[in-house]
């Protein structure tokens, strides 16, 4: 494969006591691609995500980010200066939104980082600083503009639990992107989210690859959803990379179709060679 | 949910499960009471044990039980927590939404023109300051545990670092009021940090159990630094605070002499209170500028989840050690004031029943909202000092008082929260949204 990387993972390890949930995993996300995670329940495909983002330490391999020239190692980050520095995004299985807050507020508090150069860590803002001022107002256009694009510009006042599933969930995404990140991570995005949500959703994400470039990395298993928009799959089972491709080639992989159809190895090996 | 009837309270309440649970209850004060209310005991005149029962009284218990748990069992299903906003008729809803609205105003003008209406009152002068120094302490207090979400039952700690640094900072530099208050604010900031380090990797209970250690170890090292602090005896001959450096006595450069007044000792105290009402209202001016900015966002946001705020790039450990240091600052302004106010501190006025106090007023306030902090630590101290004519029920009267706020609004007086931003329109959040942040 050639192309431009932004992400590389080289032989990623993870440990937890004696269970070995990844292994030896490695594997590239082109940049201003989308590329897709799968895999059946329990095959690591989240763990893999928490290395990446920095909730978990790897117990071994690594993890490089090249981006505006750089080469950054996510492994040896935290989790926030991974989302700081390194400018990945990352949502979340099970929504974790601010509830307590309005979506407006929700996306502000994304751009934290930002405003709080601007507020000149609070003590300019706290003064009223023009400069401060005219950031917040450049802060509130871009989550408008947000708003807009996930279409909930009507319920910015409204506190996001009250949402409903399928809104909280664009929210979610709405949100990481205000951090601007170059690369985002969603982790099972239209889980949950009916047939029209989830055409909605593919859209959304051809959209955040087109008109803003950034590369995106995903775990799904509403396989409509991958194989519509995905430009790259990665397949895992049990901890380990079994198949990678495009669409069309992990569709047709024997292994995949075996691990899907929950086969045992011996049985996959048999479909192996009689698919080879 | 079907259509509100016109007497909600009638349907919900059947009388055998009434009768029941009132039944229930009597059978517990019944069992609880026997022993210390049915049997009296005591020593005789030789030594030897007498007793004599009392079934009369234990029998007005228990029917007061039986018949006080109907009523407030009809009470709750009346106005109880459930839909008790439906059932108020919209004109007293806007009504309620008027009085909210122009309520802290006028509070505000009626606090400024205190000294001026109870003059010569001193027992309500000294007793408006007392409140004011809770509300400034309950709104210190409110960064930490509101916004931030971080249970800290050690708060008194950082009352008593103020106090102590303005009562040694004057008595052995002989520095002035003002200059030790910023002193005493950045003291406490520093030992709020100091401690924050270590502890804020903890979590709820965690993180209760641990700051409320915080706040007897300052104490009992107070009580032991004899050489310092003057140990178990406190420091006394604190100097009063002066009027930006004209003393407020009776000598010919006093103040009284400078405005050619006659010198009253009120003077001292109106000027306390108008000193111990600018400082808390400089802390709700700061809270409320802060909860406006990103760091206050971002304490909400930690309150609401910490995950979250990892993976979009916010630095919890720093955020959480700038709402500890914010919330200390505050709170050794006002001990600070205290020290200055009473002339003589010792380690008794630092215990943890004041933190749990202030605790309570924020708690009981509504975490997080600035008039709720206010209305309460005002219910809290100044309600006490009103049943001061009950005498030996004066806890009891207190703490029915407590139960019963805390049964029609659990949430605190004021459970909702005011967005910090809006694009059209700012909706207040229902408190069953907002989290209380778990450390």
């Amino acid at each position: 494969m050639s192309g431009d990387k932004i992400l590389n993972v080289d032989r990623l390890a993870m440990r937890f006591g004696g269970i070995v949930a990844v292994q030896d995993l490695s594997f590239a996300a082109e940049r201003k691609k989308i590329t897709a995670l799968i895999g059946p329940n329990g095959a690591g495909k989240t763990t893999v995500f928490n290395c990446i983002t920095g909730f978990y330490k790897p117990s071994g391999g690594a993890i490089r980010l090249t981006h505006d020239g750089r080469t950054i190692a996510l492994e040896r980050l935290n989790d926030f200066n991974i989302a700081k520095q390194a400018k990945v995004a990352r949502t979340f299985q099970n929504i974790r939104l601010f509830p307590g807050m309005t979506a407006l507020e929700n996306l502000m508090v994304a751009q934290h980082n930002a405003l709080m150069r601007a507020s000149g860590f609070t003590f300019l803002g706290l003064i009223g600083a023009p400069g401060y001022r005219d950031a917040e107002k450049r802060a509130i256009d871009l989550a408008t503009d947000w708003l807009k694009r996930v279409n909930l510009l009507d319920r910015a006042d409204d506190a996001a639990g009250n949402f409903a599933y399928g809104d909280q969930r664009r929210l979610e995404i709405a949100r990481a992107m205000c951090t601007e990140p170059a690369l985002l991570c969603l982790d099972e995005p239209a889980a949950g989210l009916n047939a029209r949500e989830s055409a909605a959703l593919s859209e959304l994400l051809l959209s955040i690859r087109d008109d803003l470039g950034t590369s995106i990395l995903l775990i799904e298993h509403d396989m409509s959803v991958v194989m519509e928009i995905s430009d790259h799959i990665v397949v895992m089972d049990h901890g380990v990379k079994i198949a990678e491709g495009t669409p069309r080639e992990v569709r047709d992989d024997p292994k995949v179709i075996a691990a899907y159809l929950g086969a045992d190895e011996e049985e996959a090996a048999a479909v192996m060679e009689g698919g080879s | 949910m079907t259509t509100p009837s016109t007497n909600p309270a009638k349907p919900a309440t059947s009388v055998p499960a009434l009768l029941k649970t009132a039944f229930v209850n009597a059978l517990i004060a019944l069992v609880l009471f026997s022993l210390m209310i049915g049997i009296r005991t005591e020593a005789g005149s030789s030594g030897q044990l007498t007793y004599w029962t009392r079934f009369g009284d234990l029998a007005s218990i228990v029917a007061a039980v039986f018949g006080g748990s109907i009523v407030i069992e009809l009470l709750r299903q009346w106005i109880g927590p459930t839909g008790a906003e439906k059932l108020v008729p919209p004109a007293v809803q806007s009504g309620i939404s008027f009085i909210g609205r122009y309520l802290a105003p006028a509070l505000l003008i009626f606090t400024l023109l205190v000294p001026v209406i109870f003059y010569n009152q001193r027992y309500i002068l000294d007793l408006a300051i007392l409140v004011l120094t809770y509300v400034m302490l309950g709104w210190g207090l409110n960064v930490v545990v509101g916004l931030a979400g971080l249970l800290d039952l050690g708060y008194v700690a950082f009352y008593a670092v103020g106090a102590y640094s303005y009562a040694l900072l004057a008595t052995n530099f002989g520095w002035s009021f003002w200059v030790c208050l910023p002193l005493a604010g950045i003291l406490a900031a520093f030992w709020g940090v100091l401690l924050g380090f270590p502890v804020l990797r903890l979590r709820g209970d965690y993180l209760a159990i641990v700051t409320l250690a915080f706040g007897e170890i300052i104490r009992l090292v107070i009580i032991n630094w004899q050489d310092l602090t003057g140990g178990p005896n406190g420091v006394s001959g604190i100097p009063r605070p002066s009027f930006f450096g004209i003393p407020l006595d009776n000598s010919d450069d006093g103040l009284a002499a400078w405005l050619h007044i006659e010198y009253s000792t009120t003077h001292r105290i109106v000027f306390l209170f108008y000193l111990i009402l600018a400082l808390a209202l400089l802390t709700n001016w700061a809270t409320i500028r802060l909860r406006r900015l990103p760091i206050g966002r971002a304490w909400e946001a930690l309150r609401e989840d910490e995950v979250a705020c990892r993976a979009l790039g916010i630095n919890t450990t720093t955020t959480k050690l700038t709402a500890f240091a914010t919330g200390a600052m505050f709170g050794g302004f006002a001990g600070a004031f205290f020290a200055t106010r009473q002339g003589f501190i010792s380690p008794e006025s630092f215990t943890f029943q004041e933190s749990a106090l202030v605790l309570a007023i924020v708690v009981l306030g509504g975490m997080g909202s600035q008039l709720g902090v206010a209305l309460s630590a005002l219910a809290m101290i100044g309600g006490f000092e009103l049943f001061r004519s009950l005498e030996g029920y004066r806890m009891l009267v207190f703490g029915m008082a407590m139960v019963l706020i805390m049964i029609w609004r659990p949430r605190g007086l004021i459970g909702h929260r005011a967005p910090t931003v809006f694009l059209t329109k700012a909706k207040a959040i229902s408190s069953d949204l907002v989290k209380e942040g778990h450390g």
